[in-house]
């Protein structure tokens, strides 16, 4: 069979989540959830017939064929354990965690840069969502400084979020810079409880260097983006299209879920899953090209 | 009657009022007077707290850590306070403020996500600093729901805990029984700030004394988000009248409102159409400014960006919402 086998440690919602997206891969197959102790996610796995364990990561490396895991446990654990141990068995990390022992990856900016790496890290929900937008606009006419503000609904951040506020904001900033392109980054998140829940909404603000670049050509560039990341966030729009005032450029996109396991308005958890799969796909694609099965 | 304890945040809520754009001279002789008057806390920072310079909340003209220095070294008695906004600041940047003299810090959520301020008053505690549990918007919670954020900030550490109406929605029974509830449900004090959109602060800030609140927040004629707070000098009045232990000099604050803060004001804080929509449709006060820039920008009337935004449930931050509306507004005509 041409696919490569995965596994998911960590199976929470956004692990559940990543295994529905995977199960729908052209290049890559469930081979195992592994949690640490039993779960319903754990059972949720099992009744479709993937192979589980509670042993974690320790089940995991002893997976002959398992080449790619993602993981969606914490930070601590990526640093301390699964990173580890994955590396030494030779299984490339996808972490969805903000420990980042790796790069950051941004798919539809950075992909062919990072994909030769270990471990790969997948930033933050409102990274995914927004840096691409700020790379867009960098190519078109260089980036000063880039600040986001990410809404999310409460009932879409789940308690490591909440624990970690400042770690999604450093993150964020800081991928702002390294990926997007941006002198420097800033970062804002804000929660939202409103019900019916509200849809994760991003807002973009960027000071250029070259104005005189236009808004159109700066349009351009972020349509093209917004393209590219439609054919793994299905759900991406534009809800502001770029404005431009003397070197400030504002514009807001809004992300909705596609609803696999978790609920629609959870776009931020989507986004940030979908980028992770998408990711994989691409590594997995090229090992069974290099292994000559595709 | 119990003592109640003043917490001005002219140089914080009164931020919003003059565009972020206090001077190094002017919090110089602000915290110098409030100092002298006997003001026990007296906050500075950012108006959407330390961190909050941006192009979503406005850019600080002064660096505020610069401003805080100067402002440190002028109190003597009191406590430089700072407020902090979990998703806006962060821990290291409450650091920064320890070492430019901030000795408090209130750690702001909305009313229902007190659970997002954890780290950072266990953060200020390490420090030794005091550390407040301030939730925003409690017009829009139930008194029971109000206590249960309550008490899981006490269990962070906070050593009281203060409930903003910063829609200045409320009225006075509705700031009693939330006030109440959560005197009730914790074993710290309880504080109050308000602002006066509706025409209600000063009345309000008595009602939760009233009920039970030991600490209120109030501004040096009023200075602050949409139609301003509590006007320091005027609750000091009202209360000294009323018999409480203010311990304020209050013909000092008097002076100090009239010679140093009204000569920097922007704009006489009344309570205009777009304040008193604010505090009609429960809009987060610091809107105001930036809602009638947008009407200006997409030639709508501000009544109709607030009131939309009070349906959309927006909170305290969501200021880069102001633009969504109005441009959904413009396509909608």
């Amino acid at each position: 069979m041409n696919k490569v086998k995965v596994a998911v440690i960590g199976p929470g919602n956004i692990g559940s989540d990543l295994m529905y997206k995977i199960f729908r891969s052209k290049y890559l197959e469930m081979g195992m959830m592994a949690g640490i102790v039993e779960s319903e996610g754990i059972m949720r796995a099992a009744s479709h017939g993937i192979a589980v364990t509670t042993q974690g990561i320790q089940d995991v490396v002893k997976q002959k064929d398992i080449k790619i895991a993602f993981d969606a446990t914490s930070a601590s654990a990526h640093l301390k354990f699964n990173g580890p141990a994955l590396k030494e068995a030779g299984i490339l990390s996808v972490d969805l965690t903000p420990a980042a022992i790796g790069p950051y990856c941004v798919p539809s900016v950075n992909l062919d840069h990072v994909q030769g790496e270990s471990d790969i890290n997948m930033v933050t929900c409102g990274g995914q969502a927004t840096i691409p937008i700020v790379y867009a606009i960098s190519q078109a006419a260089g980036v000063a400084y880039a600040e986001i503000v990410a809404c999310i609904s409460s009932k879409s951040a789940g308690p490591g979020t909440r624990a970690n506020m400042d770690e999604f904001t450093e993150t964020t900033s800081k991928a702002l810079e390294v990926v997007g392109g941006a002198d420097k980054g800033k970062a804002i998140i804000v929660l939202n409880p409103a019900e019916p829940p509200v849809m994760m909404t991003n807002t973009i603000m960027v000071q250029v260097k070259d104005p005189s670049v236009g808004i159109e050509k700066i349009s351009e560039s972020v349509n093209r983006m917004i393209e590219e990341l439609k054919t793994y966030v299905p759900g991406y729009r534009l809800r502001v299209p770029p404005v431009l005032e003397g070197d400030k450029v504002t514009a807001i996109v809004q992300v909705e879920g596609q609803g696999d396991f978790l609920p629609a308005f959870s776009g931020n958890l989507d986004i940030i899953n979908s980028a992770a799969v998408a990711a994989a796909e691409k590594i997995a694609e090229r090992m069974l090209k290099e292994e000559g099965r595709l | 009657m119990p003592k109640i304890n003043f917490v001005d945040t002219t140089m914080r809520d009164g931020s919003h009022a003059v565009k972020h754009g206090f001077t190094k001279e002017q919090v110089v002789s602000i915290a110098a007077g409030l100092d002298k008057c006997g003001v026990p806390m007296i906050e500075l920072s950012h108006g959407d707290g330390i961190g909050g310079s941006s192009y979503n909340y406005g850019f600080s003209k002064v660096d505020e850590f610069e401003l805080l220095k100067a402002a440190s070294q002028q109190i003597k008695n009191g406590k430089l306070t700072v407020l902090l906004l979990p998703g806006i600041g962060t821990i290291e940047s409450l650091k920064q403020a320890y070492a430019c003299g901030a000795r408090a810090v209130r750690v702001a959520t909305h009313v229902t996500e007190g659970d997002v301020s954890a780290q950072h008053i266990s953060a200020a505690k390490d420090m030794g600093m005091m550390a407040v549990g301030f939730l925003m918007m409690v017009h829009m919670a139930s008194p029971e729901r109000i206590a249960e954020e309550a008490k899981k900030m006490e269990s962070y550490g906070a050593d009281y805990i203060n409930l903003a109406d910063s829609a200045g929605y409320l009225m006075q029974e509705g700031v009693k029984a939330r006030i109440e509830a959560v005197k009730e449900a914790v074993r710290i004090p309880v504080g109050f700030h308000s602002h006066n959109n509706l025409g209600m602060a000063v009345a309000n800030s008595l009602a939760a004394v009233e009920s039970g609140a030991t600490y209120i927040d109030a501004t040096l004629r009023g200075l602050g988000a949409g139609a301003g707070n509590t006007q320091m000098e005027v609750i000091a009045g009202v209360m000294q009248r009323s018999g409480y232990d203010i311990g304020l000099d209050f013909y000092g604050l008097m002076d100090l409102a009239q010679n140093v803060v009204e000569p920097l004001m922007l704009r006489s804080q009344v309570i205009d159409n777009g304040s008193l929509m604010l505090g009609y449709a429960g809009v987060y006060s610091s809107f105001l400014l930036h809602v009638y820039e947008a009407a200006g920008k997409y030639n709508l009337e501000p009544r109709d960006i607030l009131v939309e935004l009070g349906k959309r449930k927006m909170v305290g931050g969501q200021e880069d919402m102001i633009i969504d509306v109005a441009y959904q507004l413009k396509q909608g005509k």
